[in-house]
C-alpha cells in the first residue's frame, strides 16, 4: 500500500492504494468516483479519459504517482456546482450519449478542447475525439453536441 | 426541425416545434411527445457519470473471480487439480466444470455448452475454472496455481473441413447416432421453381462471397456481480441484454428455485447482440458466490470480450440470381456454408436467418437456399446487430449491382422494378404490412445526387447503392410459450407521479425514453412526472429481452394499453366531477381539460387523486403478444416471421487510392424506414450508429484467428481495442440519416425497428461504391488495403498502371470477373 495525496475535482484526498495501481483504479476503486470508465485499461479506447491540468490523459495508463500535486478532473466535477457544464447538458438534448459509457471521457475529451478553443470547427473536434472510441453514435451526435455547447459557451 | 434526425430537445426539455410538421396518430389526433426530440430520462445520469454499471457497483465484503481460460483449441481435461489455489492466501473459493454439470445454450434445443468445460475445452480461452479471492491481483495469481492436464485433440479452424470429417473425430457429440458432431444445423428450404426460373432467365449471375467475422465490441467489458443470501436467494447483476432468459438459466444450471432467483440489470455500457445470452461469469459468480457466502464480482479483461464473442458469422456464400431483360428478378439460389464456433449460441436460428430474411424488399417469384452452419475450434459466433441476414444481404445486393450492370439499368431503377409492395406476402410467406421501401430509394438518390455521380464521377470516385429489410422483433419467444413477449406495469403516486415497472433492457437504444414517452403522450403527463424503473426481475413484469429490435415495437405497444386502461379509468372519475362523458375528458399538458371547453380544467394529479377516491389504488398493466397468421406452416416458417419489417437504402460514396488499395469512404446516406420516429433524434442516433457500424465491417474489422503455420493455431490474432480496429472519428465517414415513416398498422403509433436494419446496406453499399470508383468487384470482406490492391492488381492484369482518366476504369471493367 502507498498513500497517496490527490487533487480531485477541487478536493484534496488521499488514499491508500497498491503502489502499481493506475489514476483510474484510484479514481474508482480508492475513491469511489466511478464515473471514468474501463473500457480496455490498456491504452486503447479512451473511456478512462480525465482532465490533468487541462489537458485530457488516460488515467488507466497513467500510474497514480505521477498525478499527484497536480488538478485532476473528472466528468464528477464538469458541473459547476448545481449547474451542469454546457456540453453535458447538449450530450443529452443532441442524444449523444447512448450507452453513456464512453461518454465521461468524451465529455473530458471535448471540455479540455473547448477550455482552449472556444468555437472548434467539425474538424477540430474529431480531431479532439480522435482517441475516444464510440461503439453506438457514429460520432455525428457528438459532433452536433460539443458544437451546440461550443455556441452556448459563446465561442 | 425536419424528418432528418438533426436538431435537439430544446434547452428546457420540452419539444421544440416540429417545423410545421404537426404530428398525428393513426386516428388523426394530434400528438405532443410522440414525435418530437425530447431527453432522455438517463441523458443527464449518463452525461455526470452518475449512472451505475455493473462495475460501479461495489457490496460489503465483495470478493473478486477470475476464470481461467484453455490455451488449446481442442482438448480433453484429463484432471484439474486446484488445492494449491486453494492454499493460497486470500483464495476463498475455487470452482471448476464438474461443479456446474449442467449443460446450458440460449435456444434449448441445442443445449452443447457448460458454465466451465467439464470434459472438453473447444477453443483458445474456453473456461476451466473460476476463483473468488479477496482482490482482483489474489484472483489472477490463484489462476497460474491450478494444475490441468490436458489431452490435446485435432483442431478444425475452417468450417469445411469441419464438415468434411463426418466420421469425426468430432467437436461435439452428435445429437442424434448419425449425425455429423461437427455440424450444428443444416437448413435445405426452397419456394417457387428455382430452376425453370434459371433456365427462363435473360441473365444469370454466379459468384462467391466471403464475410468475415466481425464481433462486438461495446466499450463495456462483460461484468457480473453474485450475491447468495443463507436463506436460498440468488441475486446476479449482470451487463446483459436478456435479464429474463438469464434468470431461466440460472435457476436450471444451478439448480436454485427460479422464485428466489433475481436478475438485475444496471445500465449496459453497449451489446449490440453480444450480451444477449449467458455467460460463464454470470454462472460463476452465482456459484462462487454460494459457495462462499460472499458477494462475488468478475469483470472481463478486454481481452476475454473477445474470446465471449458471440459476434458475426464468417459466411462462405454461393448465389446464382436469373433476371429478365427488363432487371426483374426470376431466381434465387443460394449455398451458404456459415463458420459457427465452437459452441451453438443462436446459430440454429443464424441457420435460418441467413436464407429467410432475404425475401424483401425484393420480390423474388424463385428462390432456394441450402445452408450449414459448422461447429469449429474457436469462439462461438453468435448474434450481432442483424443477426444472420447482414452477411447474405451483402451478396445479394452485390449480385443486383452486377445485374444492373450487365443490363444496363442504373442500379437503383433495378432495385425500383423489383419492389414487393406493401401489404404482401414474401415467396417465403411471410407477411409484409408497411413498407416504405421506394422512399427510402428516393430519398438516397435525391440527397446523394446519384444521377449527377453514378458512373459519371472520375475514376477513383464512385457511389454505389444497397437496400435492405430487417425485422421488428421475432414472433416467437426462444422457448415455445403462450404467454405476452413484453409487459409493463403502471403505477400512480398522489403527487401525480406516474412509476412505469418495464422488463426491459436499456442497452443504450433508449428504451427507458420510449417508454416514457408513451406513458407521456397517454396520460398527458409531463416527462419529468415519469419514473422509469426497469431491468429488476424483482419488480418487472417479462420482457424478452434487447434483440431482434423489438423492444419498442412490442413494449411500446405494452405501454400504450396499460396507460390506456388507466385513462379510462381517470376519464371516468374526472367526468363523473365535471358530469361530462368520460370521451369529453382529455388528458393532455399535465391536466385533464374538458373537450370543447377550455376553460374546464383541473391539474392531472387532481384528476389521478379523483381516480384513486374511485376505484381503489391507480395501476394497469399492459402486454403484448404476435400475430399468428403471419407466416406459412412449413418447418421453420416461424423462423424470420415478424409482425413488421423495416426497410432501408444507402447510397455510400468513395474514393479508392489505386496506387495503396485505401478506400476512404466520404459519406453514407442512410434513408430508413422505422414506420414512425417516436423520437427523431434517437432514431437518428440508431441509424447513424448502425451505418457506422456496417461501414466498420465493410473496411476494418475482423475477428480472426492464427494458424498452425503462424505459430499457434486457433489464437486470436488481436483480441485488443488497438489490434482489432474498430474506428474511430477520424476514420468514420459523414453520415446523414434521411428518416422515412410508413405508419405500421400495428407499431406503437406506427413505429418499427430502427437499431439493425439500418447495418445492413453500408456493406454492399461501400462494395457497389469500390466498384462504380474503379471497377473491379470487391466480394470478400474486409475491404482492406491489401484486398483493394490485389484486386486492382489483378484486373489490370498483374501490370499495375496507374491511370487517372475515365478511359482506364472503363478498361479495368473490363477484365473485372
Ligand atoms: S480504459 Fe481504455 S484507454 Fe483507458
Ligand atoms: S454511447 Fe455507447 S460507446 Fe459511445
Amino acid at each position: 500500500m502507498e498513500i497517496v495525496r490527490l487533487r480531485v475535482n477541487g478536493d484534496e484526498r488521499v488514499c491508500g492504494v497498491p503502489a502499481h495501481y493506475t489514476l483510474l483504479e484510484t479514481l474508482r476503486y480508492g475513491l469511489g468516483l466511478t464515473g471514468s470508465k474501463q473500457g480496455c485499461d490498456k491504452g486503447d479506447c479512451g473511456a478512462c479519459t480525465v482532465i490533468v491540468d487541462g489537458r485530457a490523459i488516460l488515467s488507466c495508463i497513467t500510474p497514480v504517482w505521477e498525478a499527484e500535486g497536480r488538478q485532476v478532473r473528472t466528468v464528477e466535477g464538469l458541473a459547476d456546482g448545481t449547474e451542469t457544464h454546457p456540453v453535458q447538458d447538449e450530450f443529452d438534448l443532441n442524444g449523444a450519449a447512448q450507452c453513456g459509457f464512453c461518454t465521461p471521457g468524451i465529455l473530458c475529451s471535448s471540455v479540455a478542447l473547448l477550455d482552449r478553443n472556444r468555437s472548434p470547427s467539425r474538424e477540430e473536434i474529431r480531431t479532439a475525439l480522435a482517441g475516444n472510441l464510440c461503439r453506438c453514435t457514429g460520432y455525428e451526435k457528438i459532433y452536433d453536441a460539443v458544437e451546440a455547447a461550443a455556441a452556448r459557451l459563446g465561442g | 426541425m425536419g424528418r432528418n434526425g438533426r436538431g435537439a430537445a430544446a434547452a428546457d426539455g420540452s419539444a421544440r416545434e416540429a417545423a410545421g410538421r404537426a404530428e398525428r396518430d393513426g386516428r388523426g389526433a394530434p400528438l405532443n411527445t410522440i414525435g418530437r426530440p425530447m431527453r432522455k430520462v438517463d441523458g443527464l445520469a449518463k452525461a455526470t457519470g452518475r449512472a451505475r454499471y455493473t462495475d460501479d457497483i461495489r457490496l460489503p465484503g465483495m470478493l473478486h473471480g477470475k476464470i481461467l481460460r484453455s490455451p488449446h483449441p481442442h482438448a480433453r481435461i484429463v484432471a484439474v487439480d486446484t488445492s494449491r489455489a486453494e492454499a493460497l492466501e486470500g483464495v476463498h473459493a475455487v470452482v471448476t466444470g464438474r461443479d456446474m454439470p449442467t449443460a446450458y445454450g440460449i435456444i434449448p434445443w441445442t443445449p452443447d455448452e457448460y458454465p466451465l468445460c467439464v470434459d472438453k475445452v473447444r477453443y483458445i480461452g474456453d473456461g476451466v475454472a473460476a476463483v473468488a479471492a479477496v482482490d482482483e491481483d489474489t484472483a489472477i495469481a490463484a489462476l497460474d496455481l491450478i494444475d490441468v492436464t490436458y489431452e490435446e485433440l485435432p483442431a478444425y479452424l475452417d468450417p469445411h473441413e469441419a464438415i468434411a470429417a463426418e466420421a469425426g473425430p468430432y467437436i461435439h457429440e452428435p445429437r442424434k447416432p448419425g449425425w455429423n458432431g461437427n455440424v450444428t444445423k443444416v437448413v435445405k428450404l426452397a419456394f417457387g421453381d428455382v430452376d425453370a426460373g434459371l433456365e427462363e432467365a435473360d441473365v444469370v449471375v454466379e459468384s462467391d462471397y466471403f464475410f468475415e467475422g466481425t464481433t462486438h465490441t461495446p466499450i463495456e467489458p462483460h461484468c457480473a456481480i453474485g450475491l447468495a443470501e443463507g436463506n436460498g436467494k440468488l441475486t446476479v447483476w449482470s451487463a446483459t441484454q436478456v435479464p429474463h432468459y438469464l434468470h431461466r438459466e440460472l435457476a436450471r444450471v444451478l439448480d436454485v428455485d427460479p422464485a428466489k432467483v433475481r436478475v438485475i440489470q444496471p445500465p449496459v455500457g453497449g451489446a449490440f447482440g453480444g450480451k444477449s445470452e449467458p455467460f460463464d461469469l454470470e454462472f460463476c459468480v452465482a456459484k462462487l458466490s454460494m459457495t462462499t457466502g460472499r458477494p462475488v464480482k468478475i469483470l472481463y479483461t478486454r481481452e476475454e470480450v473477445f474470446y465471449a464473442h458471440r459476434g458475426r458469422h464468417p459466411f462462405h456464400m454461393k448465389y446464382r440470381t436469373g433476371a429478365t431483360r427488363e432487371g426483374m428478378l426470376t431466381a434465387v439460389d443460394a449455398e451458404i456454408v456459415l463458420d459457427g464456433g465452437a459452441y451453438a449460441s443462436f446459430g440454429l436460428v443464424t441457420t435460418y436467418y441467413s436464407g429467410q430474411l432475404l425475401t424483401a424488399p425484393y420480390r423474388m417469384p424463385a428462390y432456394r437456399f441450402h445452408s450449414t452452419r459448422a461447429y469449429t475450434n474457436k469462439p462461438a459466433c453468435g448474434p450481432k446487430r442483424g443477426h444472420g441476414s447482414v452477411q447474405p444481404r451483402f451478396a445479394i445486393e452485390v449480385q443486383l449491382d452486377r445485374i444492373a450492370e450487365r443490363l444496363e439499368i442504373d442500379p437503383i431503377e433495378l432495385r425500383r422494378r423489383n419492389f414487393i409492395g406493401a401489404h404482401t406476402r414474401t415467396v417465403n410467406d411471410l407477411r409484409v404490412t408497411s413498407n416504405g421501401f421506394l422512399e427510402c430509394l428516393e430519398e438516397v438518390e435525391r440527397a446523394s445526387g446519384w444521377k449527377r455521380k453514378h458512373r459519371r464521377l472520375p475514376y477513383g470516385r464512385g457511389v454505389g447503392v444497397a437496400g435492405s429489410t430487417y425485422i421488428t422483433g421475432t414472433n416467437y419467444p426462444i422457448y415455445p410459450n403462450e404467454m405476452p413477449q413484453s409487459g409493463v406495469q403502471l403505477q400512480v403516486d398522489r403527487s401525480g407521479r406516474v412509476a412505469v415497472f418495464s422488463g426491459a433492457s436499456e442497452i443504450g437504444q433508449g428504451v427507458d425514453s420510449m417508454v416514457a414517452y408513451v406513458v407521456a403522450e397517454e396520460l398527458g403527463v409531463p416527462l419529468e412526472h415519469i419514473r422509469v424503473l426497469a431491468g429488476d426481475t424483482d419488480f418487472t413484469p417479462v420482457d424478452l429481452g434487447a434483440y431482434s429490435s423489438r423492444v419498442t415495437f412490442m413494449l411500446g405497444n405494452a405501454c400504450i394499453e396499460a396507460s390506456r386502461k388507466l385513462k379510462a379509468k381517470v376519464r371516468k372519475a374526472v367526468a363523473e366531477a365535471w358530469e361530462a362523458k368520460p370521451r369529453e375528458v382529455l388528458l393532455a399538458g399535465g391536466l385533464a381539460v374538458r373537450a370543447g371547453d377550455t376553460g374546464t380544467s383541473m391539474p392531472l394529479r387532481e384528476a389521478f387523486n379523483l381516480a384513486e377516491a374511485k376505484f381503489g389504488t391507480l395501476g394497469a398493466t399492459g402486454s403484448y403478444n404476435t400475430p399468428k397468421d403471419v407466416h406459412g406452416s412449413y418447418r421453420g416458417a416461424t423462423i424470420g416471421a415478424s409482425p413488421a419489417y423495416s426497410f432501408t437504402a444507402h447510397v455510400a460514396e468513395v474514393e479508392v487510392d489505386p496506387e495503396t488499395g485505401f478506400v476512404t469512404v466520404e459519406k453514407i446516406w442512410i434513408a430508413h424506414d422505422c414506420g414512425r420516429a417516436l423520437n427523431p433524434v434517437l432514431v437518428a442516433g440508431q441509424m447513424e450508429g448502425s451505418a457506422y457500424m456496417g461501414f466498420a465491417e465493410a473496411l476494418m474489422e475482423e475477428q480472426i484467428f492464427k494458424s498452425a503455420d503462424q505459430g499457434r493455431a486457433g489464437l486470436h490474432n488481436a483480441p485488443s481495442l488497438l489490434d482489432y480496429r474498430i474506428p474511430t472519428s477520424l476514420d468514420t465517414p459523414a453520415l446523414e440519416s434521411l428518416i422515412v415513416e410508413s405508419i405500421d398498422p400495428e407499431g406503437p403509433y406506427g413505429a418499427k425497428e430502427a437499431g439493425e436494419g439500418p447495418l445492413h446496406p453500408s456493406i454492399p453499399a461501400i462494395a457497389n461504391a469500390i466498384y462504380d470508383a474503379v471497377g473491379v468487384r470487391m466480394d470478400s470482406l474486409p475491404f482492406s488495403p491489401p484486398r483493394v490492391w490485389r484486386a486492382l492488381q489483378a484486373a489490370a492484369g498483374g501490370r499495375w498502371a496507374p491511370t487517372s482518366a475515365r478511359a482506364g476504369r472503363v478498361a479495368a471493367v473490363g477484365v473485372a470477373k
